[in-house]
Parts: structure tokens; sequence; C-alpha cells
């Protein structure tokens, strides 16, 4: 039996389309827009102005907060503007417009195809480097990765777990990075176990990708203190309190961050960034971006500048199909819809979807039945139908009693529900006006 | 593309439907319909298809013509319960009676609730105990099962059922062993050439639904499993005890609307527990409770009545057990 998290969870149907595609190099476009809010946390400070020439690896934006990260230019040329863009979020939000010109990286980064093995950096000098690099989380969240490394007082970290999961359906690019990168990711493994203070790492990959699975076994035999575990296919394995679950049987209490139970999680895309910023001095400026759907004429995989409009990526995939209906940053679960073709790629993006207009129509709201599948299908061990009744009736309170703050927004709940009611909907307005109830409560 | 859509997420659904689910529990009713059939021909059929277009017709009116909303008898709901219901008379049953027993399940039991999902009780169950309360006699005059086509074999065209020839003799002080000739034997009760209402009869062709129930993922073995637990467990200590005067648990298991009523109405989605730790209490509660209508009420079956009874505390039930959070802090 393969391991896996006991609670909820469904099997979405994978549609991996693009697995078999090797990593692409997207040309470098002739402008990018790099948002300055690209991580969780703060937003980063502006350090460059119109007229400024920047080379690709430059530091451009500063993260000033204990909870934000460093932005670096994706490209060589000139700054124009700093100006407003509608984001991933839908919103228009700063970004840093450049002009591209050539391709001229900064003369500290190694670009050389050999592969750098030992590292001589003590944890805190790779904390620091993360943190001058801006690596942040590549599964979605982008939580910049040097904090995460800095264990709080009074806890203790002793393993650290890589994701390869890659649960989302049709979502690839962890996948390829897995095959083409793997001795990148199992040495950045061993930098971020340094950088932790662990002695074991395991890499967590689901049953659907075994050529990554007996490739990375391979390489784990070849460093010490990690392995690889096989997980069965199953829907949100990667949320990180189900993974841990998962590989290790410890539960992360509600409200509670991972190292609570002694881990860490980062994303085999991480484990490569961190990988390229320690050995070869490579600041965070591209990163690998499937994009996908079922009437794209060439699913593809690109290795992508951050800052590139996903219409580039859409185009060198065979262009927009005539059908499309919905843009998707992300997987079809928990992907966000886009507004505009003109969304430049952050270092959060995992993958463009293109849905046709068939699948992206809803399907009609009927009466709840009762039927109790959206609680069989909560990884938290939640209710949604409650959690959305109670929303509907502004009872707040009780639905922070019943736990509307544990919900990570999976989706599980509204793709079962047989009577197709927007449960998800609800429960993410109820969790914005929870969390401002009890922000407001931390004041008085 | 003019314009893309905006949505927030999942994007993509699991497909299944409230119609999917219905008609997936209609499927399952199927192999029990036939043998129905089979054993009390034309009468049965007859019931079904009325009992049906009555469910449907007093939803469509009542929707169009009362409350003037949304008409939704496509859902599979009205289907389901006039399949049930018919399910739950004997064949020889008048069809007026029929058709009253069909206004009181839709129209009382689920319409004056609000329809589908808002009904406290089972339906078609609030319909048949209707109509045993108030047609006594014809509600409780069984005709003989005999296979279709056969010859006749004796004039006799009503008799009581296993349960009721069970209740009768024990009352006038006679025991099991004495009463053994009398019943069916257990390969009749599974195949269903017995006394009992015309969907019941079957526990086979019931079970064979049920399996079809279980693979399509329409019901869980929460309910199920605790309930029929319940009645062994119940049954056997009695059997133990005393097997002059209680039968034992098989018979309990293949009689009455025990299958009926354990894989097909209790598990009714509406008005049953939400989640896994609820249905375990309910399915031992109805299984208390029809073991306590057996053996000691005043009804030879308690079926109907306990899954009833276990509604009316579904709500206290869903209030009381809630699944396991994850992470939960455990006050201490």
């Amino acid at each position: 039996m393969l391991k896996t998290f006991k609670l909820g969870g469904i099997h979405p149907e994978e549609i991996k389309l693009s697995s078999d595609q090797p990593i692409d190099v997207l040309p470098v476009p002739k402008k990018v827009f790099i948002p300055v809010s690209q991580n969780l946390g703060a937003p980063s400070k502006v350090l460059v102005k119109k007229g400024d020439i920047v080379k690709a690896g430059q530091l451009i934006a500063k993260g000033e907060a204990f909870i934000s990260s460093n932005l670096h230019s994706s490209v060589s040329g000139t700054v124009m503007k700093v100006d407003k863009v509608i984001d991933t979020s839908g919103y228009k939000r700063e970004a840093i417009v450049i002009d591209v010109d050539g391709d001229e990286w900064d003369n500290t980064i190694d670009r050389s195809e050999q592969i750098k093995r030992d590292c001589p950096l003590s944890a805190k000098e790779i904390i620091e480097k993360l943190k001058e690099m801006g690596i942040v989380g590549l599964g979605g969240a982008t939580f910049p990765s040097h904090v995460k490394l800095m264990v709080p007082d009074g806890k203790k970290a002793d393993l650290l777990i890589i994701n390869g999961v890659e649960c989302e359906p049709y979502l690839t690019s962890d996948h390829r990075v897995m095959m083409e990168k793997g001795e990148e990711i199992m040495i950045g493994t061993t930098i971020l176990m340094k950088g932790l203070g662990v002695k074991k790492a395991i890499i967590g990959i689901e049953n659907n990708k075994k050529d990554a699975i007996t490739y990375l076994t391979d390489l784990a035999d070849k460093f010490e203190g990690t392995k690889v575990q096989t997980l069965k296919v199953k829907y949100p394995q990667g949320g990180e309190k189900q993974l841990i679950k998962a590989l290790t049987n410890r539960e992360v209490p509600s409200g509670k961050l991972p190292i609570e139970v002694g881990c860490v999680v980062n994303n085999v895309g991480t484990a490569l960034a961190v990988y390229e910023a320690v050995q070869k001095n490579k600041p965070l400026f591209e990163r690998v971006v499937t994009v996908t759907g079922k009437s794209v004429n060439k699913p593809a995989n690109f290795l992508v500048r951050v800052g590139t409009p996903i219409s580039e990526l859409i185009d060198q995939a065979g262009g927009l199909p005539q059908d499309t209906g919905k843009i998707i940053s992300g997987g079809p679960m928990m992907g966000k819809a886009l507004v505009s073709l003109d969304t430049p790629v952050v270092k959060g993006t995992s993958g463009i979807l293109l849905m046709t207009d068939r699948e992206s129509k809803r399907v009609v709201v009927q009466t709840c039945i009762r039927c109790g599948k959206c609680i069989t299908v909560c990884p938290m061990g939640l209710e949604p139908y409650l959690l959305s009744n109670l929303i509907q009736h502004e009872e707040l309170e009780d639905a922070e009693k019943e736990g509307i703050m544990d919900c990570m927004e999976c989706g599980s709940c509204q793709y079962t529900c047989p009577s197709g009611r927007p449960l998800l909907d609800y429960i993410r307005v109820g969790k914005n006006r929870v969390g401002q109830m009890i922000r407001n409560r931390g004041k008085k | 593309m003019i314009l893309p859509t905006i949505s927030g997420s999942p994007h993509v659904h699991g497909e299944q439907s409230i119609q999917k689910i219905m008609f997936g529990v209609v499927i399952a009713l199927v192999p029990a319909f036939f043998v129905s059939i089979y054993f009390f021909g034309f009468d049965a059929l007859k019931l079904v298809v009325v009992s049906i277009a009555a469910c449907l017709l007093f939803e469509y009116l009542i929707q169009k013509y009362l409350i003037k909303g949304v008409v939704t008898i496509n859902d599979g709901s009205a289907v389901v319960t006039g399949l049930l219901l018919a399910f739950n008379v004997p064949s020889n049953l008048p069809v007026w009676i029929m058709i009253v027993g069909a206004f009181v399940a839709i129209g009382i039991a689920k319409m004056s609730y609000g329809g589908i999902g808002k009904n406290i009780f089972n339906p078609a169950l609030v319909g048949r105990v209707f109509l045993l309360l108030s047609f006594p006699v014809q509600m409780t005059s069984w005709p003989v099962a005999k296979p279709l086509f056969a010859e006749k074999l004796t004039d006799a065209i009503t008799g009581p059922t296993p349960l009721g020839i069970l209740k009768e003799g024990l009352d006038e002080g006679r025991t099991i062993s004495e009463l053994t000739s009398e019943l069916p034997t257990y390969v009749t009760e599974l195949l269903g050439q017995h006394g009992g209402s015309l969907g019941e009869v079957s526990a086979i062709a019931l079970l064979l639904g049920a399996f079809y129930l279980f693979y399509r993922r329409i019901i869980s073995w929460h309910i199920p499993a605790t309930y029929l637990g319940t009645v062994v467990v119940f049954s056997g200590i009695l059997w133990l005890i005393n097997p002059g005067i209680y039968i034992n648990p098989l018979f309990h298991l293949v009689t009455g609307g025990m299958m009926l009523g354990v894989f097909f109405m209790a598990t009714d989605m509406v008005s049953s527990p939400m989640s896994a730790k609820g249905m375990l209490v309910f399915g031992f509660g109805a299984g208390l409770i029809t073991m306590l209508i057996r053996v000691w009420g005043a009804y030879p079956e308690g079926v109907s009545f306990a899954i009833l009874i276990m509604n009316a505390f579904t709500p206290l039930i869903n209030k009381g057990f809630k699944p396991k959070r994850f992470g939960e802090i455990l006050k201490t």
C-alpha cells in the first residue's frame, strides 16, 4: 500500500498533456513587466527609476520587511517606467517595466553547464544567500525561502520535505524539472538540509510520475540522508499539511506552521532555484511554466523570464485557441482565472491553463441534498456545506468555531458537490471576513 | 474569445449530479422490480407506474401552481420516491389508495418542507406509514407470491408475511420450532417467494442493487453496516438466550423490509446524517428500534418506523457528531 494522507481527498482526472515535452527555452520578450509584489508578505521596495540600464540578475527591488524578498531584473535593457499593471490577482499593481535590449547577464552569475556539488557555505551564509537571491517557494504560495529556514526559538526541525507531488491536474512543470534537473534538485536539497540543520530529507512524488521516481531514487542513493517516497495519487497531496501527514503521519495543529511538528516543506522547483542561487550565484528570475489545455495546439513546458506576458507563452504553444473561454494561472483546482493576456509571469506561476468555452461554464446550482460528500472529501475535516450556509447568513463567529480558517481552498468540496453549489466561493468570502473580524479583535 | 470568464477556483467539476444519483438509485431498484413483476404480475407493474406518475404529477402541480417556482421534476427525486413508495405496499392495493399515498409522500413529506433537500423525513416512508395507519386492512393483506406463468397451486389469494406468521404464532404462545413448518425456507425468502410488500420480497435482488449503489459510490457503508450489525447482534443475543421464542438473526435479515429499508431508505441522503460518525449512530439507532418493534412491539415489522424515528434525530446527530478535524487541538 502506497502512502497517502487519510482524511478526505479526491481523484480529479489528471490530463497531464505535457509530461513528455522537454523544457523549452522561451525567447526573451521585447518588454517585461515585473510586479513588485511577487512573494507572500510585504512588497519589495523599488530601487530603479526610469532610464536606468539594467542587466539580467541585477537587483531592482529590495525586500525590507521580515517576510519579503529581493527582486532582480530578468532581462537586460532600460527601465521604461514603474507603472500599474494588471497582475495575477486581476488588480492593477505596481510593476517595473523594462524594454529589452540583448541579453546581458550580471557577470557574477556562473552560466556554465557544469554541475557544482560541494557547498562550502555555513547554514547562516546559505540563508543570507537565499535572501540575497530572492528565492521564494515556487509551489505557488511564494513564501520567502530564507524565512522558512530560520527556525523560531524553541522549535526544532528534524526533517526536510521536498514536494514533488504536483497533484494539480494538467501541470507538469515540476515533473519536467525533476526529469531534467534531477542532480541540481538533489544538490539544492542538501543545501537546504544544511541551511536548516537537519540530517534527513524525503522527496515525495506521486505514483503517476514513475519515471521521475525511478530517476530521483537512483540519484538519492548518492546523497546521504535523502530518499524518495512514492505516494498514492490523491488530490490535494501537494498541500503542505497533507504531504507531511502522508510522509510522516505527523499532524500540523490547526493554525500552526509545519515547523510545529519539526518539518519544513519546499517544492522541487525551489530546490533547483536554491542550487542555482547558492552554487551558481544566480538570482531567481526565470522559472519553468507549463502551457496547457485541451484545445492548445502544442502543450509545452517553457523556461520563462519573470515578467514575460503570458501571451508570448501562448503564442509559442501554438497560439490562443479559438474556443478559449478561460485563462487560468496555475491548475484547474486552485488556479486563478486571469483577466488579461498581458498578465506577466511571476515567480509563483506554475502553469497557464486555457480552458475551452464549454469547460469554462459552471454547472447549474441546485439545492443542497445533504449528501455529505463535501464532508467526506474535505482534507481538513471541515463541513463545507455548513460553512457556506453560515457565511450566507453572516454568522461569522460560528464559522470561526467551525474552523473556516483551517480551509486551504483546495476546492475538493465544490468539485464533488452533486448540486453544483459554489461552496468555496462562500468560504473564500467567509475567510476574508472572519480574518478581518479576528484582526479587529486584536486591536481592541 | 471576446472576454475571458472570471470565476473562483475550482475550475473543474466532478460531474456528479442530483440526476445521476437519483437515476443511479432507480437502476439499482430494477432487479427488485423485475422480481416483483415475476411474483406479483401485472399488479406490481400497475402500482409502480401509478405511484411514479402520481408523485411526478403532484410535485409538478405544487411547484407550478402553489409555490409558483421552478419545476424540478426532472431531477429524478420524485421518481425515486414513487418507486420506493410502490415497493412498500402490497401488490393488491387499490389504485386510489396508492395515489393518496403519493400525495402524502410528495405533498406533505416533501413539498411542504420546501422540496428536495429540505424534508426531514423520508417521503416514501411517510407515505407508507400514513397508508398503514389509515388503511390498515388494505395495507396488510398480502397477495401470495406466485411465479409468473406458474399454475395455480392453491386457491388462497392472500396470506401472511413471514414476520406476521412469527408474531402471531409467538403471541399465541407457540415456539419457534412449532412455527418453522409454516415459515418459508431461507432460499425462498432470499429469492422472494413469500408474502410482503411488492418490492421488498427478494433479498437477493435488493442486495444486487445495493452492490450497484456501493459501486457507484451513491451510498457509503456506514449506515448499512451498523444497521445490519445492530440487528444481528441484538437478535443474536436473544436467540442464544432462548432459541425457543427468539428466532435467529438470519431470519431477521432476509424478511420484511430489512434489505429495502437498510440499503435504499435509511441511506437516503436528505434525511440521514452527513458525517461518517453521525451515520454510524444513525444506523445503530435504526437497527435497535427495528428490533425493539419486531420483538416486543405491536407491529410485526419495524423498519419504516425505525428509520422515520431516526430521521427525526438527524438534525441533532448532525450537530452532535462532527467529523474529526485535521490538526484539531485537543482541549486539555
